[in-house]
């Protein structure tokens, strides 16, 4: 059954040095004070998975809590490039990384393979793209029954899972709705579970068929009301789209970098300080 | 002088090599303002996805990515990342994929993973593949879009991260692939179509007041050029308007929400 805790606390007790981590959100409900929080705690050595690495992702390699990464889209969505992401791949700053790197098609079978207690992703993926040539993960098999050859990738199966979700209710039952991306697979590949969300409710009042995540295949359930800036929560908040545009400045150099994430993640107790700090700044 | 710019030329003629009706995967930048001006304009039953997982999107200003809310408040349906890619994309439900590249080369095919030779030391990481490399085997057919210069238009790619013609003739078909590949390329300076035997792209359309010797110039290996050269049509001014317009709307948008 899913223990309703504090944010600190899930992190403390679930995520552990070596760990394999998929913090995921297509764009939307990205798990953003989660990240932070890792960061604070200064976790290390991780292996994060997430098909669409952004900013919080950046952060983390930036901070040199990142061992591996294994993604699909490294990049600011519509602005540009991930400078601490390129610093580490391209220089090897703040440490050499390693990396794993697949198509979309391919992580999101990967995920549903996970979640389905499948050892591999079967897909017609990958025909005439050298990323096979350098990720060997990226197999081929014959179809028994065409003899077609279709790509196989290995399962993601995540040591703990981490996503934002709109609601949950006070047996930690979870509810979203919105682009919800493969956040439901990956908390079903993973073997531990974080869920952040906007507000918790006496009713899910959850429609047939929504994204609902029972409270038994959920870890922890921590409420942090805009634990998803700078993405967004639907029917919460928008996508501050002009944050991104600034975390390009912020990111391109090392030290404005350093100093940003001290002041406003290290020295801040949590994601609401974070959060004040950040308007602050704004307003300034 | 023309009263347009040569983005804008780009994005109406880009714009209007979509059908209407037809289902157009569409990528982000450049594609996404021409497949919504498509919309707003000669296309309005289009239906636009994106691999956030939207089907149907009618965005009121430009998405600055995949998956701004705005794409889902305005689909007719959302589903999950695995069902997109699976169903939609794999299941064969795609006319048209609309991509941007960072490199191309003279058979369409894209690079957009790494600049330089060492894929695990490279000169500048790009993004990756994103969902481009099934895209371009998957959907029906591929329109690519990007500005021509010889940076771009390269003799040989640094990577091959999704597939056009291959190695040119009908090498594409060797690896068993689905889709037509890249049926039309359209750049600020013209459009390139692939020859119908050896494949290479010729550019067989100019954009008013472009010169061949400068589309030669913005492509890093030797032309082809159609002898009948089609001259594109400037931009009506409905078409300016509706994309100025979008424009302008999506310009407020992105700066209206303070952090």
């Amino acid at each position: 059954m899913a223990k309703l805790t504090s944010l600190a606390d899930a992190v403390a007790t679930q995520i552990h040095d070596g760990d394999t981590i998929a913090m995921e959100g297509f764009t939307h409900l990205i798990p953003v004070a989660a990240g932070h929080e890792v960061i604070r705690q200064k976790k290390r050595d991780l292996t994060v998975i997430r098909m669409t690495p952004d900013l919080v992702y950046d952060q983390l390699i930036g901070m040199g809590c990142v061992k591996k990464l294994i993604f699909s889209w490294g990049g600011n969505p519509g602005v540009g490039s991930l400078h601490r992401f390129r610093d580490a791949i391209e220089n090897g700053w703040p440490h050499p990384i390693e990396f794993e790197e697949h198509g979309h098609a391919a992580m999101a079978s990967a995920y549903a393979a996970g979640a389905s207690g499948l050892p591999f992703a079967v897909l017609r993926g990958y025909l005439g793209s050298d990323l096979p040539k350098h990720n060997l993960k990226i197999r081929t098999i014959e179809c028994p029954f065409t003899g077609e050859i279709l790509a196989a990738v290995p399962a993601i199966r995540p040591d703990v899972a981490v996503i934002h979700a709109q609601k949950a209710d006070r047996a930690g039952n979870v509810l979203l709705w919105g682009i919800v991306g493969v956040q439901k697979e990956a908390v079903l590949a993973a073997k531990r579970s974080i869920v952040t969300v906007e507000e918790i409710v006496d009713d899910l009042g959850a429609p047939p068929n929504a994204v609902v995540l029972p409270s038994w295949v959920v870890g922890s359930v921590c409420c942090v009301p805009r634990g998803a800036a700078p993405s967004y929560a639907h029917g919460y908040y928008a996508r501050d789209n002009a944050f991104y545009k600034r975390w390009d400045g912020i990111a391109r150099d090392r030290e404005t970098f350093g100093a940003w994430m001290r002041c406003n993640v290290i020295e801040t107790g949590d994601f609401d300080e974070y959060e004040a700090r950040i308007r602050a700044h704004a307003d300034a | 002088m023309p009263d347009y710019t040569s983005d804008e030329i780009m994005t109406v003629v880009a714009a209007r090599q979509l059908a209407n009706g037809c289902v157009c995967f569409v990528g982000i930048g450049l594609p996404s303002a021409a497949a919504n001006l498509a919309r707003l304009t000669h296309a309005p039953d289009i239906v636009l996805i994106y691999e956030s997982g939207t089907i149907g999107s009618r965005p009121e200003v430009l998405p600055l990515s995949i998956g701004d809310g705005e794409l889902a408040e305005t689909a007719l349906t959302v589903v999950s990342v695995p069902e997109m890619f699976r169903y939609w994309l794999q299941g064969g439900r795609i006319d048209v994929g609309f991509l941007a590249a960072a490199q191309l080369d003279r058979f369409g095919n894209i690079n957009t993973t790494i600049v330089g030779d060492d894929y695990a030391h490279p000169k500048v990481r790009l993004p990756g593949a994103g969902g481009a490399s099934e895209i371009a085997t998957s959907a029906g057919e591929v329109f690519v879009m990007l500005r021509q210069s010889a940076r771009a238009f390269v003799a040989k790619l640094d990577f091959t991260t999704s597939i056009g013609y291959a190695e040119g003739g009908d090498s594409r078909a060797r690896f068993g692939i689905p889709g037509k590949g890249p049926t039309r390329v359209i750049t600020d300076l013209g459009i390139l179509t692939p020859d119908p035997r050896s494949r290479e792209l010729t550019l067989t359309g100019i954009h008013p007041g472009v010169t061949v010797d400068q589309v030669r110039a913005a492509t890093g290996w030797a032309l082809r050029v159609a002898d009948t050269l089609e001259i594109t049509k400037p931009p009506a001014a409905a078409e300016l308007s509706s994309l100025r317009d979008l424009h302008a709307r999506t310009k407020r948008a992105h700066g209206e929400v303070a952090a």
